[in-house]
């Protein structure tokens, strides 16, 4: 069902874990499939100088959570902002079809630890549309 | 790039989703793929080979259930004939009635093929069950009504392995006059499948889960029950299942109710001994886990746990790498995005529903094998439990 890359990220998960005193927090979850995700990122100079994620889920929503933390760290929060539930199903070379919707958490997550952060030092959320 | 585990031994625990054909069965098939190719229903010898092969076949599966041949109409498996009794009753009574009970637990042949009645104007009462997965035949009692037609109700739970009163129920249809289904398919071979002690008026059974060939099974029909044939054509079993037989799948199905009935009494023992050793271990060696579905009135073979704090297909994958084979109530496993309707039914709560683990034990299960799997989970819910959202 899951490719090479899928299976390394889902036995050999990047970035596990939770950061203490996060500067933003990101937690979504998909009750129709059972995934939840929650991300903390630490943020210096305007970049995701550390990120971990925590995931109750399938192979799809933990290599996808694995595949996000290592695509935007190290990265500036626009840039971060700009990766979408396309890029990391693209970055891990593909998904089952049936397991895209899992998937989408994994972005999502990023996105909002990246809005609680601006909320946090009082900047207006960004809307960033839906690049998905 | 990390380690990936290695598998020392295969083991299948789904025996519930499939199983292999014994070497018995697909010995007894292998003719009539060859030389006794013939169609039942012709006149020369080849026919008359045959027929006398699916009629010997129809002897033995009789035999199993405790019906008589007549009564038995061979079918492309579980599936159709939980749809031939069901819409059959259905069209066959419709002018008494068109009202009819099941639970909330069916498997899908049945529980789809009443939302597809309830599409034409028909009545469909889901009775609810307990959170053992046990349906209350006073339930049944109340729910019945003047323009009631037909009762369908598992007998042994695919999911949870939980035995459902079928011979109570079967009183109350019998004093109501009420034809009462039974789907079978995973009781038949691990405990008595009756047709006269549970009261049934028909009664769904497969090939598949007792080590027969798939894409064949029977439906038992009382006699003097009518139903309406839902694949028409010739006059094949008695005009209620027209299509020229599947003569091989027929013999290996009837050569494995053979061996079935002969073996079941020593075989349940052994798997529920089996059985009992993996629930345990995986209850006392793992926090936080639950068994789903009745502790005693429980198939021999059936586990299903629910792990807190981790996902079914997660685990699932973890297994297979280690050379185990499972399934699981979960959402991601399911192919429909919604955790199993029956965990839901029994009132478990989203997560665990979605965190259950099925281990279905069969003939090549040995204690081995248990050690092996109570050895292999623990590391791996350990590890999904670290980078799980939830958790103590």
């Amino acid at each position: 069902m899951y490719n090479e890359k899928v299976m390394d990220h889902f036995m050999n998960p990047r970035n596990v874990g939770e950061i203490e005193n996060p500067d933003g927090v990101g937690l979504v979850g998909n009750p129709v499939c059972g995934d939840v995700m929650k991300i903390t990122i630490k943020v210096k100079d305007n970049r995701i100088e550390d990120i971990k994620f925590k995931t109750f889920g399938c192979g799809a929503a933990i290599a996808t959570s694995s595949m996000v933390t290592e695509l935007v760290k190290g990265h500036t929060l626009e840039e971060a902002l700009e990766i979408s539930n396309r890029t990391v199903a693209e970055a891990l070379d593909g998904l089952p079809p049936q397991k895209l919707h899992c998937s989408n958490l994994a972005a999502d997550a990023v996105h909002m630890a990246i809005q609680d952060y601006y909320s946090k030092i009082g900047k207006d959320p960004v809307s960033n549309g839906d690049k998905s | 790039m990390g380690s990936r585990p290695h598998a020392t031994r295969s083991v299948y625990l789904d025996h519930s989703a499939t199983t292999p054909v014994r070497p018995e069965v697909l010995a007894a098939m292998l003719p009539y793929f060859g030389d006794k190719f013939g169609n039942p229903s012709s006149i020369h010898s080849w026919g008359r080979q045959a027929r006398t092969a699916v009629d010997s076949a129809r002897e033995q599966v009789a035999s199993i259930i405790g019906a008589t041949a007549s009564e038995i109409v061979f079918t492309s498996g579980g599936t159709e004939s939980d749809n031939l009794a069901i819409r059959g009753v259905a069209k066959s009574m419709q002018t008494k009635g068109k009202h009819l009970i099941t639970s909330q637990i069916e498997h899908h042949a049945v529980i789809n093929t009443f939302e597809s009645l309830a599409k034409d104007g028909y009545e469909v009462t889901y009775l609810p069950c307990d959170k053992y997965g046990l349906i209350d035949p006073d339930d049944v009692r109340k729910s019945i009504r003047k323009d009631t037609i037909l009762i369908s109700i598992i007998h042994g739970h695919n999911e949870v392995g939980t035995i459902e009163p079928i011979e109570e129920i079967g009183r109350i249809a019998k004093e109501h006059g009420i034809l009462f289904h039974s789907d079978a398919v995973q009781s038949l071979g691990k405990i008595p499948v009756k047709v006269d002690a549970m009261g049934v008026d028909l009664l769904t059974i497969s090939s598949h889960k007792i080590y027969g060939p798939k894409g064949v099974g029977a439906l038992y029909v009382r006699k003097g029950t009518r139903i309406r044939p839902q694949v028409t054509g010739g006059i094949h079993e008695k005009g209620l299942r027209a299509g020229t037989e599947n003569v091989p799948g027929i013999v290996g199905f009837g050569a494995a109710c053979a061996l079935a009935e002969e073996e079941m009494p020593e075989e349940s023992k052994r798997l529920q001994a089996l059985r009992d050793k993996l629930i345990n271990g995986i209850l006392s060696n793992i926090p936080d886990t639950v068994l789903n579905g009745h502790p005693e009135k429980r198939l021999p073979h059936n586990v299903n746990v629910s792990v807190k704090y981790v996902e079914g297909e997660a685990m699932l994958l973890n297994m297979d790498l280690l050379g185990i084979g499972a399934s699981s109530g979960s959402a991601c496993t399911s192919g429909s995005l919604e955790p199993s309707h029956v965990l839901l039914a029994m009132g478990i709560p989203h997560e665990l529903a979605h965190g259950s683990l099925r281990l279905t034990l069969g003939k090549s299960n040995t204690g081995e094998d248990i050690e092996y799997v109570l050895e292999a989970l623990p590391p791996i819910v350990e590890k999904l439990r670290a980078m799980s959202v939830f958790g103590r």
